[in-house]
């Protein structure tokens, strides 16, 4: 099997609705190192990791992977802001991933299990997934990314709408997923999960890349007065 | 007044033949008409939700116009369809049960199509993108929506059949309200108030009205117990 990165932006643009949501991203994406998209809500990260995962199509500009597109998408997986599981129980909703992925019988339940287990949810595998509370169920949904076995793995804002405790148990997993040797690409406007969770950041500012450092370098001494202002907390349009 | 209420309780109780008989030809013929047109309507309400294709607009339009279609229209174009001189007359299907089942199909699957097409759209908007980046779409997709709302669907198919149940031009027309062969609820009622046998008249409307609500409490409770069950 061919590498499947890195990831290359060529140019890439976004808009909806007559604004420009990102305005000519170029970069590329290696193996190895825990890439956080860093910037303000509307930054347009969101949309940047939507076209890096192919759920949105760039209005200008490509997206190259190192190998074949169609292999490409079945190699990475994504988990959203808020999980969205299906009215089954939450082995199932692991289950239907991987079927999903063609991977059936005995090895998609034993995975199933596994995944459930990498992230501490096997007492509740049985449970109706819908009912499980927040902070579980995004527990379910990095499980259920990881069963799959990505290469890469897209992580939009994971703790968002997470209390602090159930925000810890979410970062321990990916930092465990990131041990397993999936590539992390997680987007935050935390600055404190950035530092704990990054290897290096891209910094999005209204839709333009403005910066791209190591998290130490970053937060130390940023060299864009725009990443400057974003640490400070300062609100750059006042 | 009095003596048609008192007249239609003895009946309801004393369980007369003649009213069991158009209750259960009712229930046969109103049912195999939900089943039929859930069958074709549900996909084809997820297919319209999920699909983006040229004139999925247009569809969505006239699925929720038909909605409103006139039970004596499709009576009236059912008996040309099936009638000796007709395309389909062949078959001689008029006047007999099976020629009231394909007028209330019909009657009956736009209107749960319709529904089904609003639900399923809600549930894609919810579940697209993460559906989408497990390369689930087009068929599967519709399918695994469609069984993930299920219990929302029953509103659906209790419209269709709220709708069977108490139409009458339609069954009237093509079954031609035979006694004893295609006489149900609503074509005897109409035809025993204009006769003036009240007491009938009024049991069969009494039981009509108790079944649509029994039926409507079952799924509640279905869909409640569903709801709670699995959020």
């Amino acid at each position: 099997m061919s590498a499947l990165l890195p990831l290359r932006l060529r140019e890439v643009s976004f808009a909806a609705g007559g604004r420009t949501i990102l305005d000519r991203v170029s970069t590329q994406i290696g193996a190895g190192p825990r890439t956080v998209i860093l910037g303000a809500n509307g930054a347009g990260k969101s949309v940047l990791m939507r076209i890096c995962h192919g759920l949105l199509a760039p209005t200008s500009g490509a997206i190259e992977w190192a190998t074949r597109e169609e292999e490409g998408t079945r190699r990475q997986a994504m988990v959203f802001q808020r999980p969205v599981m299906l009215r089954r129980s939450a082995l199932a909703n692991i289950a239907y991933a991987l079927k999903a992925a063609r991977v059936t019988g005995a090895e998609c339940d034993a995975r199933a299990r596994e995944a459930l287990d990498h992230v501490g949810l096997q007492p509740l595998a049985e449970h109706p997934a819908r009912v499980l509370s927040g902070g579980e169920q995004q527990r379910l949904a990095l499980a259920r990314a990881w069963a799959l076995r990505p290469e890469v793995l897209f992580l939009d804002e994971p703790t968002a709408n997470l209390d602090p405790s159930a925000t810890r148990e979410v970062e321990a997993i990916i930092q465990a997923i990131h041990a397993a040797g999936t590539k992390i690409v997680m987007t935050t406007h935390n600055l404190g999960q950035a530092k704990r969770l990054g290897d290096e950041v891209l910094f999005i500012h209204q839709g333009r890349l403005v910066e791209r450092a190591p998290v130490e370098t970053f937060f130390r001494i940023p060299a864009s007065p725009e990443a400057d202002a974003f640490i400070k907390g300062e609100l750059p349009w006042a | 007044m009095l003596e048609a209420v008192c007249g239609a309780f003895v009946l309801i109780i004393s369980g007369d033949a003649k009213l069991i008989e158009i209750v259960a030809l009712s229930l046969k013929v109103s049912l195999s008409a939900v089943v039929f047109a859930s069958l074709l309507a549900l996909p084809l309400g997820a297919a319209v939700a999920v699909a983006r294709f040229p004139g999925r607009k247009a569809i969505v339009v006239l699925l929720n116009a038909l909605m409103g279609l006139p039970p004596v229209v499709v009576g009236l174009v059912v008996y040309l369809l099936l009638s000796r001189a007709g395309p389909l007359g062949s078959f001689g299907l008029l006047f007999t049960p099976p020629a009231m089942i394909v007028a209330q199909t019909i009657l009956i699957l736009p209107i749960i199509a319709a529904l089904a097409r609003q639900s399923v759209e809600d549930a894609w908007l919810e579940y697209q993108e993460q559906l989408r980046s497990l390369g689930v779409s087009g068929v599967p997709a519709a399918l695994t929506l469609l069984w993930d709302i299920r219990y929302s669907l029953l509103t659906a198919v209790l419209a269709g059949l709220g709708r069977a149940s108490a139409e009458v031009g339609a069954v009237m027309i093509v079954g031609g309200n035979i006694d004893g062969v295609t006489r149900v609820m609503t074509t005897t009622i109409a035809l025993e108030t204009s006769k003036g046998d009240l007491p009938l008249a009024l049991s069969l409307g009494i039981v009509l009205i108790l079944l649509v609500l029994a039926l409507n409490a079952a799924a509640y409770v279905v869909k409640d117990a569903a709801q709670r069950k699995y959020g």
